[in-house]
């Protein structure tokens, strides 16, 4: 007797959502990257249509990043220090279609940046660099507010994705979204209903819903990995069920977290056991990002040039 | 998939004739779903329905279980598709693949490697669970192999060998280990079955398509074999994917029996970074056994890590016993640290203040397992919850300073925590990891 396959066929599809803007559509960025669209679970496409492959942004920052460790900071060679530089590296060399820019240097801790002059790095970014952009600010919302607000008016018609919109502070940073024709990030604490609570006051307030991509807040691997990933395997299956405003792409700080991790960072000195440090540190990133991808995630923010090279064939290779 | 009360009750007589001691054969058939009573407490039932409910009451995915030198473990017995709906049981198990073209020092040399890949993480203890055995060459040499690496390590064991004659004589060999004998195909089902059956070892079956396993196996179980693994072979790893969610699917929401077994992936890329991420996939989706060519220490560890995330229950996190912790030589000026019982957070904790080589308390209050921003978001983590701590811990008879070191995230708690404790409040660093540099300038 022959084995029936079960196959699940859902009836509400991820919202497609497109970052950049060609000349022909008011910007200047030379391609565009659109992600979403999939009306069922990662790599299944045997059941389901996945008409675009999760997306890998090089993460950038505008000043000397801080408390990366030395091994990462060492395969970009001497260009960190100038942000257009770094830019112009990720997308020569290591082929990068999407960048993420981090305006840390406008914290009041850090350099305190003024909106001007933040705006001002976007607008020369934007020059030089043509490939789609993610902007985030620097964790300090009332800044963040002024700075955001003014990078959304320099990239004006560039459509990027900028974030990070939250519960308490997201009004300012859509309303410019909207003014300014860029998508947003919807930024919530490992909850679901959060997330979804987050998205309904988002469109309220008048941005379409294909324009939010969510930011479940992941953790690395070994740091709590496993709660975001259920979260977000179980915001997948309530949007496939049905649920439009659970039916946004995912975009996931993975870089951010596992080169916060002791195993990403620590010498073989001081672990002997735990192996060499160089390839610990590029398979703790890319193990959390696989890991993310198989719960659903579209849009991948990384470090290290040889994870992202790693994680890229991966995707192809569970593609063929 | 189990029955409800209402099908068994239409499977049972329905003469309500109480000589199952139920008053009806309804009452007696909820019973049987809740599993609180057997179906055999009802004499008037068919041969063929009993059958038919014991089936029903069988776990939908077998549980295997797998023999080491000196223990054993259980692989499959898997209730669900997401970790959320419930938890995954079993841990995926890890081994690595030794050829038999080996001299002896090269496999003493890769067993002493693979035993010392042992990881403490969040206070468990991580490690590999079985060593594959690959016949390249003659009968002989693979025995032989089989018996050097058996002497040498107490890991389960699985050979990777379809010569009958070479498996026949390691299996005399390793009586009472229970080895798993991959690479049973329709072909060669039937000679191996009664072996098997002799050596009460393990079968693992491979098919490259569901039809082909449900068929060798529907034949393994009409022989009597039961501890059957099934190996979805060297296809493509989305083909793999797609196969191993279809096995799990297949089991859980259509009871398919021919199915209902544990699985087994052999990774075996050449890029170790690759055979790496492969291997982490089916840890997540679905693995019961993942077997690798590479054993680099940095590749286990992150694999195990994995492993341990995705294993640990959704409904309860990992915690601690709330108490005070001396780390290192403490004495009465040591720096005292709060932190919440949240394993992740407590062991995080744990490790910069060894790191540091500065000798302090940590005191771990009750937050329910809830790491620091959460539990005090939920308010598990407040000025009088500490100060109880601090009281009820006798911390006060520890140290002579009466000051104590608070997360840098809770930071806006410290006057309030001051005026209820009596106790001085040092805010410290946000993340673990600037605790060295911390306790290092503040001593
Ligand atoms: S013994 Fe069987 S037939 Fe009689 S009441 Fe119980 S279930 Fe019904």
């Amino acid at each position: 007797m022959a084995i029936e396959q079960l196959k699940e066929c859902w009836q509400t599809k991820i919202n497609t959502v497109t970052i950049g803007a060609t000349a022909e559509q008011g910007g200047s960025r030379l391609h565009t990257v659109t992600v979403g669209g999939q009306t069922g679970l990662p790599f299944l496409s045997a059941e389901a249509e996945i008409p675009y492959k999760p997306q890998i942004a090089f993460e950038i920052w505008d000043i000397l990043p801080l408390d990366w460790p030395e091994d990462l900071m060492r395969v970009y060679g001497g260009c960190l220090a100038n942000p257009l530089e770094w830019a112009e590296k990720c997308v020569e060399d290591f082929n990068a279609g999407l960048l993420c820019i981090r305006l840390q240097g406008a914290h009041p801790e850090n350099e305190n940046r003024t909106p001007e002059q933040e705006a001002h790095f976007i607008q020369q970014l934007l020059r030089q660099i043509k490939v789609p952009i993610i902007i985030l600010g620097c964790g300090d919302d009332e800044k963040d507010n002024a700075v955001l607000c003014a990078c959304a008016e320099a990239a004006k018609g560039e459509r990027c994705l900028i974030g990070s919109a939250s519960s308490n502070n997201y009004k300012t940073l859509v309303a410019s979204c909207i003014a300014d024709g860029h998508n947003v990030i919807a930024q919530s604490p490992i909850d679901i209903n959060i997330a979804k609570q987050l998205n309904i006051l988002i469109t309220d307030i008048g941005l379409s819903a294909d324009r939010i991509v969510m930011d479940p807040t992941v953790g690395a691997l070994g740091y709590g990995l496993e709660y975001a990933y259920s979260i977000m395997e179980r915001a997948r299956l309530a949007a496939f069920s049905g649920d439009k405003m659970m039916a946004m792409p995912f975009i996931c700080m993975i870089g951010q977290e596992a080169w916060r991790s002791k195993e990403a960072r620590a010498s073989q000195q001081d672990f002997p056991t735990w192996g060499e440090a160089t390839a610990r540190g590029i398979i703790w990133e890319a193990t959390t990002a696989v890991s993310f991808l198989q719960a659903g995630a579209d849009i991948l923010v990384m470090r290290h040039p040889q994870a992202i090279e790693k994680v890229r064939q991966y995707i192809e290779l569970f593609n063929i | 998939m189990a029955l409800s009360g209402l099908d068994i009750y239409k499977l049972l007589p329905k003469t309500n004739c109480k000589d199952c001691g139920f008053p009806t054969c309804l009452a007696f058939a909820m019973q049987i779903a809740k599993k609180a009573v057997t179906v055999d407490k009802c004499p008037h039932i068919s041969p063929q329905v009993k059958q038919k409910l014991e089936e029903a009451s069988l776990p939908p995915i077998k549980p295997v279980e797998i023999t080491t030198a000196d223990g054993s473990f259980i692989i499959g017995n898997e209730t669900v598709l997401f970790r959320h709906e419930e938890k995954f049981r079993n841990p995926t198990a890890v081994g690595f693949i030794l050829e038999d073209n080996l001299s002896y020092e090269q496999i003493s040399s890769r067993i002493m490697q693979i035993e010392a890949l042992r990881f403490e993480r969040i206070g468990q203890q991580l490690t590999p669970n079985l060593i594959a055995i690959r016949q390249t060459k003659d009968r002989q040499e693979f025995v032989k192999t089989v018996k050097i690496i058996s002497e040498k390590t107490k890991f389960a064991l699985v050979l990777l060998s379809t010569d009958i004659d070479a498996v026949k004589e390691a299996l005399g060999y390793l009586k009472g280990r229970r080895p798993i004998v991959w690479g049973i195909d329709e072909k060669n089902a039937a000679i191996f079955a009664p072996i098997i059956k002799e050596y009460q070892a393990i079968l693992a079956v491979c098919g490259k398509d569901l039809d082909q396993l449900s068929k060798v196996t529907t034949m393994l179980q009409n022989q009597g074999v039961q501890d059957i693994v099934l190996d979805i072979g060297q296809a493509k790893p989305k083909e793999r994917l797609w196969l191993l969610t279809q096995i799990r699917r297949l089991a859980l929401k259509k009871s398919v029996r021919s199915l209902g077994y544990p699985t087994m992936v052999i990774v075996e890329q050449d890029d170790v970074y690759q055979q790496t991420l492969e291997a982490a996939t089916y840890i997540l989706k679905y693995g019961s056994i993942v077997l690798l060519k590479d054993s680099y220490p940095w590749q286990a560890l992150a694999l195990l890590t994995l492993r341990q995330n995705i294993y640990s229950d959704p409904q309860k996190p990992l915690q601690i016993e709330p108490k005070v912790y001396p780390i290192g030589a403490v004495n009465q000026d040591s720096p005292l640290l709060v932190t919440t019982n949240f394993s992740l957070t407590y062991y995080t904790v744990v490790g910069e203040v060894e790191a540091s080589k500065v000798p302090s308390y940590v005191v771990s209050v009750d937050t329910e397992g809830m790491s620091v921003l959460t539990a005090w978001a939920a308010e598990k983590f407040t000025p009088e919850k500490i100060s109880q701590s601090l009281v009820k811990f006798g911390v006060k008879d520890l140290v002579k300073h009466k000051t104590i070191i608070i997360p840098g995230y809770v930071a806006v708690m410290s006057g309030d925590l001051e005026e209820q404790s009596g106790w001085k409040v040092i805010v410290g660093p946000k993340e673990a990891s600037g605790i060295p540099s911390f306790l290092k300038s503040w001593h």
